[in-house]
């Protein structure tokens, strides 16, 4: 088995991503309009509900026990579906997934398939998959639209062009669609991609989706979206493949209570979602006459058997965390080298590929708890990250450099005695670097420090000497 | 009452005048402070770096170092909050009873300076003169780990002679997380620019926090842009006398 999030193993580090998308002023700007937009949307419906905490609560709770049960509930979701007439494939990996529905748009001779709502998708890299077997995939939901139209990446869970504004947007349009003009209001921007995507609707025979979430008990699949594109694409084609998470369980119909309350509230700052739909296997004279479930494991198993951080499978990507971070909204998703960017992302693409390809993610924090905060599953990401930097750690993934430090460190700090002597040396050897009572250049990994900032120079008498003075 | 000062590793060795201002303080209040010199560093940096092996003789020390003490304060945030958050799990992962149970019986005695002045003694005004205009940074630590609330607040608000001026976006972290801010400087310091792009446009001539770790932050790129606002502890500012 092989376990690949996209890209993620062959992209840069964090720091090294991150250095160059700090200095795109337009990036920047964009990031810190639209979460701000978003943030502002979510604290106002999330305080007009009195029992928010406690939905938050229950959201865990039934993801806690959903994935201690897991192997249950995803064998009732195939007797379920099967008896509605669905047919359910399993996924060890993303090849495997891509190699299924492959074979299933292949079976039917099909050359363009259109695709709504499967960031799992991004994860496996269907479409590379799609297109080496001569299949053209066609993104239809808007923001899917704009990054694929743009050759780009999504950079965000819920918002995947986020990073665009709407000149950028206008510009990806004028060329990609072969426009001979167009306005630059968002008017003008939707009738175009509305033009160029009916005409998929209506032509293009096989639809791909994925699922925000499949219920066990009625085998029975949800998308939610702003657009209706994804009705189109539930119920206009053919065949539709559905590829889902197997963490997208939920056990029982009414369960969607409280996840149908949590997800758009955290998502878009939205009440409800302007388009739920909720299918069940086929129905003769409605909708697509094949249904199937490609249910993905993808490292997931992997993450359920590491009890500390096992809650990150509770993660029902409302990208609220994203929304909320310090780092994310610096960056922007494109850092983060995975389709999953920001908090969620820094503790999901190292579980679910290996440490070795991502260990710089869990360090992509500050660890200041806003992610936890606004987590509508109240998955505690900073204890996760400190989970994961201590396996980092474990595995002997930091720099040499790091660990002599931190081990001298532990020396120092092991009883008062040791401190106040390492205190006495630290002072003598700031001396070469000390200017005017600052440091402001420090060599080796302290440099960090001060490209950016000063530090003033330890005073020459620390604390317990003065009690000791005092006394 | 008698309190025991943890001081914290880089207060007592950065920031001593912090430690003599809480010193003063709760003198004042007619309190015995006391200080233990076996003490050093509640591990936090190795915590959170990812060092837990590192960090559990920094918490054997802590317990040892002050298992009788009647109450224990600490003018930071993060160390509290890592004594607070992550010391009852390091102590279950050492499968030691004795351990647990001494961690289990010490946290709850540990308090946070501004928690200690208004929950444990119940003052909010302390006697403090400090005629200048200040604005407060809440730390995350703080902020979220302590719940800390409007306390830091009260007490600056009950000072003689404070102009307490709102923060836009306090909330934001100040992007130092540790070793965030060398591992991560770029965005660190992108993080940094917020927040002392808010601390100018309050136009305070102070900026402060119940946490020095942030404020050596802040006040790095204060100083490196010679912006000409300073940063001071919230324990210094409730030190001050006419």
């Amino acid at each position: 088995m092989s376990v690949r999030v996209g890209h993620a193993a062959e992209a840069p580090s964090f720091p090294q991503a991150a250095e160059k998308l700090v200095r795109n002023t337009q990036l920047r700007r964009n990031v810190r309009h639209a979460t701000n937009v978003i943030r502002r949307k979510r604290a106002r419906v999330v305080e007009e509900l009195p029992d928010w905490e406690e939905l938050r609560e229950a959201g865990h709770a039934i993801k806690q026990h959903t994935l201690r049960h897991l192997d249950f509930y995803l064998e009732e979701f195939e007797r379920k579906c099967t008896e509605a007439g669905g047919c359910v494939h399993w996924a060890r990996d993303a090849d495997e997934a891509n190699r299924i529905i492959v074979d299933l748009v292949r079976a039917h001779d099909e050359k363009e398939v259109i695709k709504v709502k499967t960031m799992t998708s991004d994860e496996t890299a269907l479409n590379e998959s799609l297109a080496a077997a001569g299949i053209t995939p066609f993104e239809t939901d808007l923001a899917d639209l704009i990054v694929q139209l743009g050759e780009d990446r999504p950079s965000h869970i819920v918002v995947p062009a986020l990073h665009r504004n709407k000149m950028e947007i206008r510009q990806i349009f004028l060329e990609k669609m072969k426009l001979e003009n167009l306005g630059d209001r968002p008017e003008d921007l939707t009738a175009a991609a509305r033009k160029y995507l009916r005409e998929k609707f209506l032509n293009v025979r096989t639809g791909i989706t994925g699922a925000n979430f499949a219920i066990a008990e009625t085998g029975s699949v949800v998308v939610v979206e702003s657009e209706g594109n994804g009705r189109m694409c539930i119920t206009l084609p053919r065949v539709l493949i559905c590829l889902v998470g197997i963490e997208k369980i939920i056990p029982r119909f009414e369960d969607l209570e409280v996840f149908l309350q949590l997800l758009p509230r955290s998502a878009t700052g939205e009440r409800m979602n302007p388009y739920n739909s909720i299918w069940t296997g086929v129905a003769p004279g409605d909708g697509p006459e094949e249904f199937h479930v490609v249910l993905l494991d993808n490292g997931r198993t992997n993450v359920l058997r590491d009890e500390e951080a096992r809650e990150t499978l509770d993660c029902i990507r409302c990208g609220a965390c994203l929304n909320a971070c310090p780092v994310y909204r610096q960056t922007g998703g494109h850092a983060y080298g995975s389709v999953y960017g920001g908090p969620i992302g820094a503790i999901l693409t190292p579980q679910l590929q290996s440490m070795r390809h991502s260990q710089s993610l869990p360090y992509a924090s500050s660890l200041c708890g806003a992610c936890y905060e606004v987590c509508p599953v109240k998955i505690n990401i900073p204890e996760v990250l400190i989970h994961l930097r201590a396996k980092a750690v474990e595995q002997g993934y930091e720099p040499w450099q790091e660990r002599a430090a931190m081990k001298a460190a532990a020396f120092a700090l092991a009883s008062g005695t040791r401190l106040e002597v390492a205190q006495k040396l630290a002072r003598v050897m700031q001396l070469p670097f000390e200017h005017e009572g600052r440091l402001d250049h420090l060599p080796g990994m302290l440099a960090g420090w001060t490209a950016f900032r000063d530090l003033d120079a330890i005073p020459k008498q620390s604390f317990r000497e003065w009690w000791a003075e005092r006394e | 009452m008698n309190i025991s000062l943890f001081i914290t590793c880089y207060n007592d060795t950065l920031f001593p005048e912090t430690g003599k201002a809480v010193v003063a303080v709760l003198e004042r209040l007619g309190h015995r402070v006391e200080f233990r010199r076996a003490q050093s560093c509640c591990g936090q940096m190795h915590y959170n770096t990812g060092y837990q092996k590192e960090a559990l003789p920094l918490l054997r020390n802590f317990v040892e170092v002050f298992a009788d003490a009647e109450v224990i304060c600490a003018p930071s945030s993060s160390c509290v909050a890592m004594i607070r958050d992550h010391y009852p799990k390091m102590a279950r992962e050492t499968g030691d009873e004795k351990t647990i149970n001494e961690v289990a019986e010490l946290v709850p005695r540990v308090f946070e300076f501004s928690e200690l002045l208004v929950d444990k003694l119940g003052v909010a005004d302390v006697g403090a003169f400090y005629p200048h205009a200040v604005t407060l940074h809440p730390s995350c630590h703080g902020l979220r780990s302590l719940a800390l609330g409007d306390k830091p607040r009260r007490l600056l608000e009950a000072v003689r002679g404070l102009t307490l001026v709102d923060l836009p976006e306090a909330e934001q972290c100040c992007g130092f997380g540790g070793t965030f801010a060398i591992k991560n400087a770029d965005v660190s310091a992108a993080m940094l620019s917020d927040k002392t792009g808010a601390v100018l446009a309050t136009g305070a001539e102070v900026c402060t926090a119940t946490d020095n770790s942030c404020l050596m932050h802040i006040n790095g790129a204060l100083s490196r842009q010679r912006a000409g606002v300073k940063c001071v502890h919230l324990a210094e500012i409730l030190a001050a006398r006419a």
